[in-house]
């Protein structure tokens, strides 16, 4: 950050605004970590954008290609970032220079939010990085909570320790290993950080001896003769044996692929390191992942309400709502997170301040009734308040989406109609679309992949599962990434999953890849 | 800036993306229409980091606005719609910008066309200035602040009228520095690529498409070696005419051919337009093979060898297949220039055979 200490300070009249906007911010119930604003040029707004908000990230191509996006599209008009904000504490936000001040105000309200946010909502507890993991309870936290997360610092130690393998051992094989992890970046498991699973494979080496062996019927006297002591004992081996092949390693299935391979796979020193940056940096983002829609619409509702309550005054209305409604914006075929993150706050908001929710409410069928159903009890503010520290965007959904909500955003579901060749909408049921919805946002939309065995058929081979939901993988992806698990693994390894409703293990042997029928 | 390192190996993964892909762009004549001024735009399938993911038939989303049921989802281009919530948009083609220059390059890394030689004429030269030291005299516009600044600091200093509570340093005329310049002469080569193609009836639009395909790549290699390379187009049935790019791709007339007008007009611009001493020409005739008469057909040789071959670094005859025509044409001049190395003749069957003729045409490095 210290290259930009010099020139990229705030001026005195937006840290003027800041301290004023911060001040009306708390005084609405807003409690955010101290946030330090800094004014970019647009080449450098898109230069720290393409690293994922953070300036001095390990070197990798695609964040080159990231930037040649961004540049080009702010070339040619069609976009420009106008704020990023960095979960760090303190965290920093950016400001584009050549902004009017109402944007810069606008952006500043929107800011706070994402910052009140971060340090509220559960899932960020995940990057606190002096908790003693895992976070049973995430909500205990002590009084004056100001957790390490000095992230800033951390990704720029993961930027230099690449950068020295490079330095050691070229830079094609370093990033040619970068590329193959980050294949499997998503593989890892969201709720790690708060599961009370032992990190410690349990090793079960209790008495397994005084086991029934099956033994044919006879009378007591036949005993002897019909199931011989040899016989027994040959049962009884058989078992042992049968228990020993089964004790498999993981015992098991394991979601966090990443930390599997580093703990078992063979791997050089610099590439165990490299693997656990790309792991530690997939973690960090996780979060950010299970609330982008709470995360913007929490940012929207504040901004939305600091600027037109208090921030804005009658001159910069007009351009407040010019920006607003850019963010706002919605288009055929795209769903856009801040519009409906920030009016199921909204709806949320007011159905708890109107008494719109419990028993008597969901047991009501008089629409009439129901139209102007108020109990007065302005309880909104408080529930919003306690939703942003509760929930993500699976449960968000899961409880929040109601086909009122539905119906008043114009929701639809639709896909692909392969008969007219064109994306067409497919239904306006409330059930479809918050199933559609759910689906998209659980896992982030991305399938579960387990290890379930790091000595497949005896032979030392990788053997992971896909855990068919209904959808298909795609198949060039999946065998390029399979031969990212092998180069990993550095033996074949293989992956059950269902092709067209069929069980089938997709197979790659370090040269060729194979699908063959599977049965567990 | 520190992205410019991973912007760069970013280029170079793309710079071999489209070296690996150039025969299909070649073949498809897909960037043809993609180029801009100085760029051309390349769409690139799949610079992505491989995850296991869902296919694509399952995709779809959420989405809000108006319509019914069954109703196509308005504007946008079709696959755009894949947009998924928390996710980034689905697949998308990557659109790079590449400069000719660069395209040129690659082209020539692929086919490993040589380098052509100039015909050593270093007769034109483009001089300009550059600044390129210090001076003590010169005009007060181009006096250099710093330089002078630190002469009358040092002299101040060392002759102690400096003082340090009271830093003010005022030059005297000695102490004044100016920047100087020098002239440099940059020799710079001259080519002309003088088009011609049969228009008769008998070149269908399909024949056309290869040729346009075709002096796209001729022209972005030859750019490449030239700078200020001209072009100039002629066409011709029974008569022949110079017009401009444009015309040129997308004439048709009917009636006969007699390929010697084309020639001659061709022969007329380089005594009137391009001294040979100063200009590297290089005649490139594009047709189906089919000539009036093997009368004219004498003639065209006839004003090759002494109208044009002498002066051109080489004469380039394409022939594209037609349905129409005889083919006859690379017959006669085989037969005729068998010897010649200034001669390159080759037949381009279909679009496949474009990438094998740009090699015949540009692989003897002339």
């Amino acid at each position: 950050m210290s290259k930009f200490a010099l020139n990229t300070a705030l001026p005195r009249y937006l840290r003027v605004e800041q301290e004023r906007i911060e001040g009306i911010a708390k005084g609405l119930g807003l409690d955010f970590f101290p946030v330090v604003f800094e004014m970019l040029k647009y080449d450098q707004m898109n230069e720290v954008a393409a690293y994922g908000g953070f300036p001095s990230r390990y070197p990798h191509w695609r964040f080159g290609m990231e930037y040649e996006q961004l540049a080009k599209s702010y070339e040619y008009g069609l976009s420009k970032i106008y704020e990023m904000v960095i979960n760090n504490n303190p965290s920093y936000a950016y400001l584009l220079e050549g902004n009017s001040l109402t944007e810069q105000k606008l952006v500043m309200c929107h800011v706070l939010g994402h910052v009140d946010f971060f340090k509220n909502n559960f899932c960020f507890r995940a990057t606190d990085l002096d908790a003693h993991y895992p976070i049973l309870d995430p909500l205990k936290r002590p009084a004056r909570y100001d957790p390490d997360r000095r992230w800033i610092d951390k990704m720029a130690n993961h930027g230099s320790r690449i950068a020295r393998h490079m330095e050691r051992h070229g830079v094609n094989k370093v990033e040619a290993f970068v590329d193959q992890c980050l294949s499997l970046e998503n593989l890892i498991d969201p709720w790690a950080p708060f599961s009370g699973k032992a990190r410690v494979e349990e090793v079960d080496e209790g008495p397994n001896e005084d086991e029934e062996v099956p033994r044919m019927r006879a009378k007591e006297y036949m005993e002897e003769f019909i199931n011989p002591r040899e016989y027994v004992e040959a049962q009884k081996k058989k078992q042992a044996d049968e228990k020993k092949a089964e004790r498999k390693h993981p015992a098991r299935p394991e979601r966090d692929v990443l930390r599997f391979l580093l703990e078992n796979a063979p791997l050089e020193r610099w590439e165990r390191d490299v693997l656990e940056v790309i792991r530690d940096e997939a973690y960090y983002f996780v979060p950010q992942r299970q609330t982008k829609i709470m995360n913007e619409g929490w940012a929207s509702y504040w901004h939305s309400r600091l600027m037109t309550e208090k921030v804005a005054d009658a001159t910069e209305i007009i351009d407040y709502a010019d920006a607003n409604a850019g963010v706002m914006a919605t288009a055929p075929g795209r769903f856009n997170p801040y519009k409906i993150g920030v009016e199921l706050y909204r709806h949320i908001e007011q159905r708890w301040n109107k008494g719109r929710f419990g028993k008597e409410w969901e047991d009501c069928d008089d629409i009439d009734e129901k139209k102007n159903w108020d109990m007065k009890l302005g309880l909104g503010m408080k529930k919003i308040f306690e939703v942003r520290s509760l929930y993500n965007d699976v449960t968000f959904i899961d409880e929040f989406l109601t086909p009122e909500f539905c119906i008043e955003q114009n929701l639809y579901t639709f896909g692909f109609s392969g008969r007219n060749d064109r994306y067409e909408i497919e239904s306006r049921q409330f059930k479809d679309v918050k199933d559609k919805l759910l689906f998209q946002l659980t896992n982030f939309g991305d399938p579960y992949i387990r290890v379930v065995d790091a000595n497949y058929a005896n032979r030392g081979e990788l053997l992971l599962t896909h855990e068919h939901t209904g959808a298909d993988l795609r198949q060039d992806y999946a065998k390029e990434t399979l031969q990212a698990v092998v180069r990993v693994w550095k033996r074949p390894a293989g992956l059950t999953t269902k092709l067209d409703q069929k069980p089938v293990m997709l197979r790659y042997d370090g040269s060729e890849h194979t699908i063959v029928p599977y049965r567990a | 800036m520190k992205i410019d390192q991973d912007h760069g190996r970013f280029r170079q993964i793309v710079r071999g993306k489209v070296r690996q892909n150039l025969r299909k762009y070649i073949s498809t004549g897909e960037l043809v229409g993609r180029k801009g001024k100085d760029v051309v735009s390349i769409p690139i399938p799949q610079i992505d980091i491989p995850r296991f993911r869902f296919g694509d038939k399952q995709t779809g989303g959420v989405a809000q606005g108006n319509g019914d049921p069954g109703d196509p989802l308005g504007g946008g281009e079709e696959g755009d719609g894949q947009g998924q919530a928390g996710k980034d948009a689905g697949d998308h083609v990557l659109e790079v910008d590449i400069t000719l220059d660069e395209l040129a390059d690659i082209l020539g890394e692929e086919l490993e066309l040589p380098n052509i030689e100039d015909r050593g004429k270093n007769k034109i030269s483009n001089a300009h200035d550059r600044y390129s030291g210090i001076r003590r005299v010169g005009p007060e516009s181009l006096r250099h602040f710093k330089r002078t600044y630190r002469e009358a600091l040092r002299r101040m200093i060392s002759t102690g009228s400096y003082k340090p509570d009271r830093p003010i340093v005022v030059p005297v005329p000695d102490d004044k520095r100016y920047r100087s310049w020098k002239t440099i002469h940059e020799p710079i080569a001259n080519a002309v690529i003088i088009y011609m193609m049969d228009v008769s009836g008998s070149m269908g639009d399909e024949q056309k498409e290869i040729v346009r395909i075709e002096s796209f790549w001729i022209d972005a290699w030859l750019s490449k070696q030239y700078k200020g390379l001209e072009s100039r187009f002629i066409i011709h049935d029974a008569v022949a005419r110079e017009v401009d790019r444009e015309t040129f791709f997308h004439t048709r007339e009917s009636g006969g051919t007699m390929i010697s007008s084309a020639y001659k007009l061709c022969a007329q611009m380089i005594a009137s337009d391009y001294p040979p001493g100063e200009w590297n020409i290089y005649p490139f005739h594009f047709s189906d093979g089919d000539n009036w008469s093997m009368d004219d057909t004498l003639a065209c040789v006839e004003l090759m060898k002494k109208e044009i071959l002498p002066f051109a670094n080489m004469f380039a005859y394409g022939q594209v297949e037609s349905p129409y025509g005889s083919g006859q044409f690379i017959k006669d001049l085989r037969e005729q220039f068998k010897a010649d190395e200034r001669v390159t003749t080759s037949e381009i069957r279909d679009k496949d055979a474009i990438v094998g003729s740009i090699k015949d045409f540009l692989g003897k490095g002339k």
